[in-house]
């Protein structure tokens, strides 16, 4: 189960022919994602477990939105994706994603390795607790 | 005649790709690489001529009880320390530290007495002196560096009152490559009858070493910053310190006898190595030293300067590119920070994409980052194997960096 957000990242990634076309892209998405207001960055919204700042606000309803930001700008890009790949789902459904799979189609799943401290895998332990 | 191409050949890893890209190893501050004499050794010591030393009288056990003691004697002859009987062997620097705080310090110390420190101290040299502000109620006395990254003998020296008991400076910043001018920190400090320790972790990989020059009282390197396997390591005691100073850890090979009530502790150095040792990993260090003194270790330290300089004039004409610290007297170790990458994971992140192995973080030395006002930094740390080739390699990483976070 894909949103048609994930997916158009997916059909984009397919024209890439290298890895660094792919951190520009997920640079962008980063950078175009609404800013997370500064109130929100408070110690209940961070997420840790990554070695750069991470915060996550997630909005109250019964599908999942949330806003997110970080210091680090290729882990913000992260978040990007992560939100388009989850937002909007039903909260209920949840437990159906599975982001690795789907942060493989796009080459990014060393990401989730456990050795990698930039805390993508906290993230979406973060987000799928709420399912 | 010093010719790195022929020296990239003894060490098998330089040869593998990373990311499809040739490895370009630029993280010898953590650790570096391993020569195959070193590799040949450690594989041999177990292979062979492996038994516990310092026990029973078979063969094997006497052959591996040579090979660990001669260890001692190269590492003497590695600092030019007056006699083998003042090097104690163990697992590293902070293992070494931790001995003098515990087993020197801890009785020497009292409430109200101080230890002198610079603000560019590794962990290692910090948190050791915590345990004893914590247990005995001492003060540490930070000095700090200049806007360069300089740290000023006389400002350390300026700092020892009546209190001060130990200076506890690095050689070498682990962060931004300062050279400490150590010998005449610890003069003026033996003249004011203050102990001094010399965290070697760092200087000693990249300079030759003459403890009784500095006239330190105690001066710990590490093994595996020094192409020796990890977990080995040695700490040089002046002779008058050693007698001062309690064993830390308690067990076989230290004790001469035990009894219900009383023990008899072994001589010196021996009282201060308990337990089985590292006696693969020590036979293997020796190697290791032996081999950089057949380099030469005057060698090693003007390939590296020429290294250094190159490597500057490439990074600091990046003018996106924020180096931390731009020291008098330097070695091959940079950190730096980027106008438009949010956090030094970026940096490294890309980097590692190219093949390019550095480190990004906080270095362990929190106290540093807060005198410069930044939560991490990339450190790209030099060894005499690496190449100018390499630092144009690393320069064009980053410009790729520079490019996609722009």
């Amino acid at each position: 189960m894909i949103n048609n957000d994930f997916q158009q990242i997916i059909d984009d990634f397919d024209f890439f022919d290298d890895w660094e076309d792919k951190y520009r892209y997920v640079i962008e998405e980063g950078k175009k994602m609404p800013v997370l207001d500064e109130s929100l960055k408070v110690d209940s919204n961070k997420v840790n477990g990554c070695a750069s700042q991470v915060w996550l606000h997630f909005s109250n309803s019964d599908k999942l939105y949330f806003d997110g930001d970080s210091d680090a700008i290729i882990v913000k890009g992260l978040i990007a994706l992560l939100r388009k790949l989850y937002n909007g789902t039903p909260i209920k459904d949840l437990k159906n994603i599975d982001a690795l799979e789907n942060l493989k189609k796009l080459g990014l799943d060393d990401h989730l390795s456990a050795q990698r401290s930039n805390g993508l895998k906290a993230m979406v332990e973060r987000i799928q607790s709420l399912g | 005649m010093f010719d790195v191409s022929q020296i990239r050949k003894d060490f098998p890893i330089l040869t593998r790709e990373v990311n499809g890209k040739p490895l370009v190893y630029l993280d010898n501050g953590a650790s570096s690489q391993k020569p195959d004499v070193v590799i040949d050794a450690v594989t041999r010591a177990y292979r062979e001529e492996y038994a516990n030393v310092h026990r029973g009288l078979h063969y094997l056990s006497n052959l591996s009880t040579e090979k660990y003691e001669s260890v001692r004697g190269i590492v003497a002859k590695f600092l030019n320390a007056a006699d083998e009987s003042e090097i104690i062997l163990n697992t590293g620097t902070t293992e070494g530290i931790n001995m003098v705080a515990y087993g020197w310090a801890m009785e020497h110390l009292k409430q109200g007495d101080n230890i002198v420190l610079s603000v560019m101290e590794h962990h290692a040299n910090i948190v050791p002196w915590h345990f004893l502000r914590e247990r005995l109620g001492i003060e540490l006395k930070w000095v700090n560096i200049d806007d360069n990254g300089n740290l000023d003998p006389q400002s350390v020296i300026d700092a020892i009152d009546n209190k001060t008991k130990l200076v506890a400076i690095t050689h070498m910043s682990n962060v931004l490559g300062t050279i400490v001018d150590v010998k005449t920190i610890c003069h003026e400090a033996q003249s004011l009858g203050v102990a001094t320790l010399i965290d070697g972790s760092q200087g000693a990989v990249h300079m030759p070493v003459d403890v009784q020059d500095i006239g330190c009282d105690f001066y710990p390197i590490t093994g595996h910053k020094l192409c020796g396997p990890t977990g080995s390591g040695a700490i040089y005691v002046k002779a008058e310190r050693m007698v001062e100073m309690r064993p830390f850890l308690g067990g076989g090979d230290m004790i001469k006898e035990v009894h219900k009530d009383t023990v008899i502790y072994n001589d010196p150095p021996m009282k201060f190595e308990a337990g089985t040792p590292g006696i693969v990993q020590t036979i293997g260090f020796g190697v290791a030293l032996n081999y950089m003194m057949n380099i030469g270790l005057n060698n090693i330290a003007e390939y590296e300067a020429e290294l250094k300089e190159y490597a500057l004039t490439k990074l600091t004409s990046l003018n996106w590119l924020r180096l931390q610290g731009q020291p008098d007297n330097r070695g091959a170790i940079f950190s730096f920070t980027m106008e438009n990458a949010g956090h030094a994971h970026d940096i490294s992140t890309i980097l590692d994409k190219k093949g390019v192995a550095v480190r990004a973080g906080q270095h362990c030395a929190g106290p540093l980052m807060d005198h410069l006002g930044i939560t991490a930094s990339c450190r790209a740390s030099f060894a005499f194997y690496n190449t100018k080739s390499e630092v144009d390699t690393l320069v064009e990483a980053l410009q790729l960096a520079n490019d996609l976070f722009g």
